[in-house]
């Protein structure tokens, strides 16, 4: 039954992708374009449930099934169909990728109300989601990879979905620069990935997922502790992990792909796409486990990117650009998971992040929805009498993804941070717990900044009302999804309870053997580390509510003080900034004076055109011999005749 | 019979236009669209007929020309010069079509230079003899020097002379070691000939130091046409002034006569020195890769970016050539294809919105997503179609000549590949900055809100080529199954070399004709005797003599 859904699950958003696509703006009807849009996912994602059930009722074993449909490449020695696996890990990233697809597509139809693009948003979402669907359900690769670029390009076309409108950044001036910079930016990652192809196919002579994990698995002798050639191959996975889930140095392109309408930000740029990584890293993790030097640069980036984020989170006041920096920093927290072998806890975030961040930036976007397009924080203030049930909904988001007990949060972040200690050690931990304090405080910043205090807009031009039905129903939804996701993970301290890491166990076994875990905390260590990242947490709640509730005014007085640290978060660490001074304008710069003008003109052309004069030149002389004149001739040829006489004379 | 009738099919219909009144225009137009229409169909006779098991010239014809020298009419067709001729059938009707708007100005000669020039093109791909390729080598040139001379733009003049001179330098060395190679047969076996086939069971026995003078005279020819860095600056002058349907044709078709020389010559006459220069090859291959893509990212007339964008992407081809496996080697093949689909395309797209607009500025351009959507759609999927993107063609082909040449054991080093590969990055940044400076942003120039949207017949023209660019998207196979088993000759020959011995099946039916096809020895035109129904209108050509040569002793690098 599984292998018969699975084609159609993945089929259903192409298809609805191609009704769009081709007959949208005949459709006409916002209505009809939107139900099509939205049914192709919704029924997706019915089957998947569906699927997920069938799952269940299988012995663990036989949960993984493989779907050959039709063969895509092959050449020489090399090829690769299009083959599908669903199994524990797929079907999870299955189930988010299609229930929150669905929720937002719901959601979209009001919030795209009345766009002329309407039927071309929702084209796009779908090919979208069929992009996703094929990244995580591959069984090789390649097809990941088509899913992988497929997503890229959909973000493109989204983050330039509204073209004509301007957009601030460093070298950016309108919604299609950084459409192309996050394009880009992602393609750098994709190189990784392509080069890290070339090394597994070189060196395993095939692309399938569950061979190269046997192969490298099979047996003690083989790989011990990882060849030099795994290392570079994961590195450069990594790489590929890097560019789509804006890790450092790839991460400069998801605060401004903020440029798209919110919809997306919150499918693409928070729920789904954004974790390809993730799902790269552990749909790989015995790879990746023996390779112990790529893990260390896992977690030694991951861990750099959460506190980096963090920090430029907490003097943002584009409501969007704060969840955005949020979204890197949390999508650190699970790359220090995957870095230190927690793979579990990795998958177990992305859930519990899909929920809570979709929800907060589909409550943003009721927010900008109802305050006519406005993002800024500063131009916000007081909307919880307007906007009651976003402001609840959103609230539970920021609780959630500050780590507050009992929401979803708490446990996937604790889980996390637990695993950096026992696994890891206690620097990794406490810079974990740093960037969480961060958390607390910038979340509730923007909590505070725009639903409490005084109302800082306009008045006269904006009248904050709360978003239609189509559009808090999918808040609501998530927002109990939020509440209740992080029971499925519960911590070891309540027993061995906790249902994920039973249902995934059989995906990361081979890397687990590999790995060993590290389980020398005691229960009390256990508490103890609990209690502290909820302290931490709630602290940096309150310290926001100190100075954006309580002492308004305090926080500009703090940045004045210390103006070096303010303006260096203020400006992103400088690294748009490095890119573009450092990389991109030399670039241009070279090309074009130096290759083009001196090289391709100067040079080459010089050389053609030269030799062309040269012979011209020559031939101009020639002809001039040539003059017609019968004395001129007669010189000649009397100089013709001395010249060999006086040879032979003189010889 | 059928193989001739495709080759020749063009030229007569030229001819019986030389004979309508240059006033009747619409006669002329149509008349070269169904005789290129017709070519077409005809052509699809040869691909549906064609034994894609069997690695052996199909639809062989052989008939004397200068009987002294075994000079003839030899043409044939392997997969891999299959696909290109059928690449130029599918072309040519397209790019005469597009004519249609664009060009008022002498038609008749313009229509009939376009039909020789397809008659030429495919000449080229079909000649299994050595002299024969040359003269249709030149015959191409003749008609693109006045289409670019006459109905170009203001440079015309300067680009079609530069055009005619770097093409004709090249030539005549490959005519030089043409000569060398009859004359040589002759020293070996008492005979004159330019019948490729022989020349392949004789060619590697030539001292390898002559054979190294051979491959370059060969090679340089070719790198000319496809072109190699630092052979190229002829390209962006020919493209930018040639009419949208020269630069069509001279992007889909002709760079790949480069192409095809460099496996069909170079690699299958002298595989010893193929192995020599195949580093020395890839370097410049892999310049070209980035070389070609930094400076298409700062053109400012868009037709010169994607001129410049053709070096980059011939450049994967020339890889995977040289990378000299059967992955690479089919992946130029499908590469050349795709870069015919998507390039042309380009190529099209922007002549209409020079029939529109009058200028090639990007500058001039912005917005044109509102006023042209589905212009801008059209142009997006040929934008991605270049830039690579899997589930489109050109994805397949890059793959295939990259893992070619990471994974080939003829390169010493695997950063060609690795190299090259950022040239992906780079395509990106160029086409994209293409995409969306013509079609983001604001309407601000009144001429772009006014401009109208593709007719009807420029859809139909383009629908064609995008179901291609995503056919081999998603199923490349129906075409890479077609040269599979001549690569794997092309290849075998070359590892048997080295002492592997994977595709030894594939070479040995190569040499000897494949006897599946061609059972006995016939005189040309006789009816096949052959217990297996040979192919429609196939004529049979005699089997090659049985040389016994051993291949030349390589001496080790120096």
């Amino acid at each position: 039954m599984i292998s018969t859904l699975l084609p159609i699950v993945l089929l259903l958003p192409l298809i609805g992708f191609l009704i769009n696509g081709l007959l949208g703006r005949k459709i006409g009807s916002e209505k009809a374009v939107g139900a099509i849009g939205t049914a192709t996912v919704g029924i997706a994602f019915v089957l998947a449930i569906v699927m997920f059930a069938g799952m269940i009722s299988l012995p663990a074993e036989h949960r993984r099934v493989m779907v050959d449909l039709v063969p895509w490449i092959t050449a020489g020695q090399f090829s690769v169909d299009f083959s599908y696996q669903i199994d524990q890990l797929s079907i999870i990233f299955l189930l988010i990728i299609t229930g929150i697809g669905t929720l937002i597509h719901i959601y979209s139809i009001g919030y795209m109300h009345g766009d002329p693009g309407f039927s071309r948003f929702f084209a796009y979402l779908n090919l979208f989601i069929f992009m996703m669907l094929n990244l995580v359900l591959a069984d090789n690769f390649l097809v990941t990879f088509l899913g992988w670029e497929g997503v890229g390009l959909c973000s493109f076309l989204l983050i330039g979905f509204w073209y004509d409108r301007k957009f601030e950044g460093v070298g950016i001036k309108w919604t299609g620069d950084a459409a192309k910079k996050a394009f880009v930016v992602n393609r750098i990652g994709d190189l990784g990935m392509l080069i890290g192809m070339f090394i597994l196919f070189n060196e395993f002579h095939t692309l399938k997922y569950h061979q190269i994990t046997e192969i490298v698995t099979a047996g003690n002798s083989f790989y011990p502790g990882g060849s030099t050639a795994l290392t570079v191959a994961t590195l450069c996975l990594f790489l590929g992990a890097c560019g789509k889930s804006a890790q450092i140095p790839l991460g400069v392109w998801l605060p401004d792909a903020m440029a798209g309408p919110t919809p997306v930000s919150a499918l693409i740029h928070a729920a789904t796409m954004v974790t390809s990584g993730i799902f790269l890293i552990s749909r790989n993790a015995a790879l990746f486990t023996l390779s112990p030097a790529t893990m260390a640069v896992i977690t030694g980036v991951a861990v750099t990117t959460a506190l980096v984020a963090a920090t430029v989170g907490l003097v943002q006041n584009d409501i969007k650009k704060v969840l955005a920096y949020s979204t890197v920093s949390q999508l650190g927290f699970m790359f220090i998971a995957l870095g230190v072998g927690a793979y579990t806890a990795a998958v177990f975030h992305v859930m519990t992040h899909a929920f809570f961040k979709a929800l907060l930036f589909l409550g943003s976007g009721s927010v900008i929805h109802g305050m006519h397009d406005e993002q800024d924080m500063q131009k916000m203030g007081g909307l919880k009498k307007y906007m009651p049930s976003t402001y609840k909904t959103y609230l539970i988001g920021a609780l959630a993804i500050s780590g507050i007990f009992p929401l979803s949060g708490f446990f996937s972040k604790d889980e996390i941070l637990f695993r950096a200690f026992s696994n890891g050690n206690a620097v990794l931990w406490f810079f974990g717990v740093a960037a969480a304090f961060c958390t607390a405080f910038y979340m509730f910043r923007s909590v505070y900044l725009t639903f409490e205090g005084e109302e800082r807009f306009d008045h006269h031009h904006v009248h904050p009302h709360e978003s239609p039905a189509l559009m808090t129903i999918p808040l609501w939804i998530l927002a109990i999804l939020s509440i209740a996701g992080g029971f499925l993970g519960l911590p070891g301290v309540f027993g061995n309870v906790n249902v994920l890491e039973h249902w995934l166990e059989p995906v990361f076994e081979p890397a687990y053997t590999k790995f060993a875990q590290n389980e020398s905390v005691s229960h009390a260590g256990e508490w103890l580390l609990m209690a502290i990242s909820l302290g931490v947490a709630v602290s940096g709640i309150l310290l926001a509510r100190y100075f954006y509730k309580q002492r308004p005014g305090l926080a500009d007085a703090v940045a004045g003080r210390m103006k070096g640290i303010y303006k260096l978060l203020w400006n992103k660490w400088y690294v748009d900034n490095i890119y573009e001074y450092g990389v991109v304008i030399p670039l241009q710069k070279i090309s074009r004076s130096f290759f083009h003008r001196f090289v391709d003109i100067g040079v080459i052309d010089g050389a053609i055109n030269g030799s062309a004069r040269a012979t011209g030149g020559i031939s101009t002389f020639i002809r001039r011999l040539q003059s017609g004149v019968t004395q001129n001739y007669a010189m000649l040829f009397v100089a013709g005749i001395v010249v060999v006489v006086g040879w032979l004379v003189l010889r | 019979m059928l193989l001739l009738v495709t080759l020749f099919l063009p030229l007569v219909v030229a001819l019986i236009l030389s004979l309508i009144p240059a006033g009747n225009t619409s006669a002329h137009r149509i008349g070269a669209a169904i005789g290129s229409g017709l070519t077409f169909v005809v052509s699809l006779a040869l691909w549906f007929s064609f034994d894609k098991t069997s690695p052996a010239f199909q639809f062989t014809t052989n008939v004397p020309w200068i009987g002294s020298l075994d000079i003839g009419f030899r043409f044939g067709l392997d997969g891999m010069s299959l696909l290109l001729l059928m690449l130029t059938t599918f072309i040519m009707p397209i790019a005469i079509m597009s004519s249609w708007r664009g060009i008022r100005d002498r038609e008749k000669m313009y229509y009939i230079m376009l039909l020789i020039l397809q008659s030429g093109l495919m000449g080229v791909f079909a000649s299994l003899d050595t002299f024969l390729f040359y003269v249709f080598w030149e015959v191409v040139l003749i008609p693109m020097y006045f289409l670019i001379g006459i109905w170009g733009g203001k440079d015309r003049i300067y680009a079609s002379m530069k055009f005619f001179l770097y093409t004709m330098a090249g030539s005549l060395l490959m005519l030089v070691a043409i000569v060398w190679m009859g004359h040589y047969a002759e020293v070996q076996t008492g005979h004159f000939t330019t019948d490729l086939q022989k020349l392949l069971h004789i060619a590697p026995s030539i001292p390898f130091e002559a054979q190294k003078w051979l491959f370059l005279a060969f090679a340089l020819s070719f790198c000319i046409k496809v072109p190699i860095f630092p052979l190229h600056t002829w390209l962006p002058d020919a493209h930018t002034q040639a009419p949208t349907a020269g630069s069509v044709v001279l992007a889909a078709v002709m760079l790949k006569m480069g192409t095809y020389g460099l496996i069909r010559f170079n690699l299958q006459l002298f595989p010893q020195s193929s192995m020599y220069y195949a580093d020395f090859i890839s370097v410049l291959a892999v310049i070209g890769i980035i070389y070609g893509a930094l400076l298409a990212m700062v053109q400012t007339d868009v037709k010169k970016l994607v001129a410049y964008s053709s070096i980059a992407h011939l450049g994967f081809v020339v890889l995977g050539i040289f990378s000299m496996t059967a992955e690479g080697v089919q992946g130029a093949v499908i590469q050349m294809v795709n870069h015919g689909l998507s390039t042309g395309m380009l190529f099209l797209l922007i002549g209409f919105i020079y029939d529109r607009r009058h200028t090639r500025e990007m500058a001039d351009f912005g917005g044109l997503a509102k006023s042209m959507p589905v212009y801008a759609v059209f142009f997006a999927i040929a934008v991605f179609a270049s830039v690579g993107l899997p589930g489109l063609n050109g994805f397949v082909g890059e793959y295939l000549t990259l893992i070619g040449g990471y994974t080939s054991q003829h390169l010493t080093s695997r950063w060609f590949a690795i190299i090259g590969a950022s040239g992906v990055i780079l395509a990106a940044v160029y086409l994209l900055i293409l995409f969306q400076r013509m079609f983001f942003g604001p309407l601000t120039n009144n001429e772009n809100r006014t401009v109208s949207d593709l007719t009807k017949l420029e859809v139909g023209l383009l629908v064609p080529m995008v179901l291609f660019c995503v056919w081999i998207g998603f199923q490349p196979n129906t075409f890479l199954s077609v040269s599979e088993s001549s690569t794997r000759a092309v290849v075998g020959v070359i590892e048997e070399m080295k002492g592997e011995h994977r595709y030894a099946a594939e070479v040995n039916r190569r040499m000897n004709g494949d006897t599946s096809h061609i059972a006995a020895p016939a005189l040309p035109g006789a009816p096949a005797a052959s217990p297996v129904a040979p192919p429609p209108g196939a004529t049979i050509a005699p089997a090659p003599p049985p040389v016994q040569v051993t291949p030349a002793p390589m001496p080790s690098r120096p």
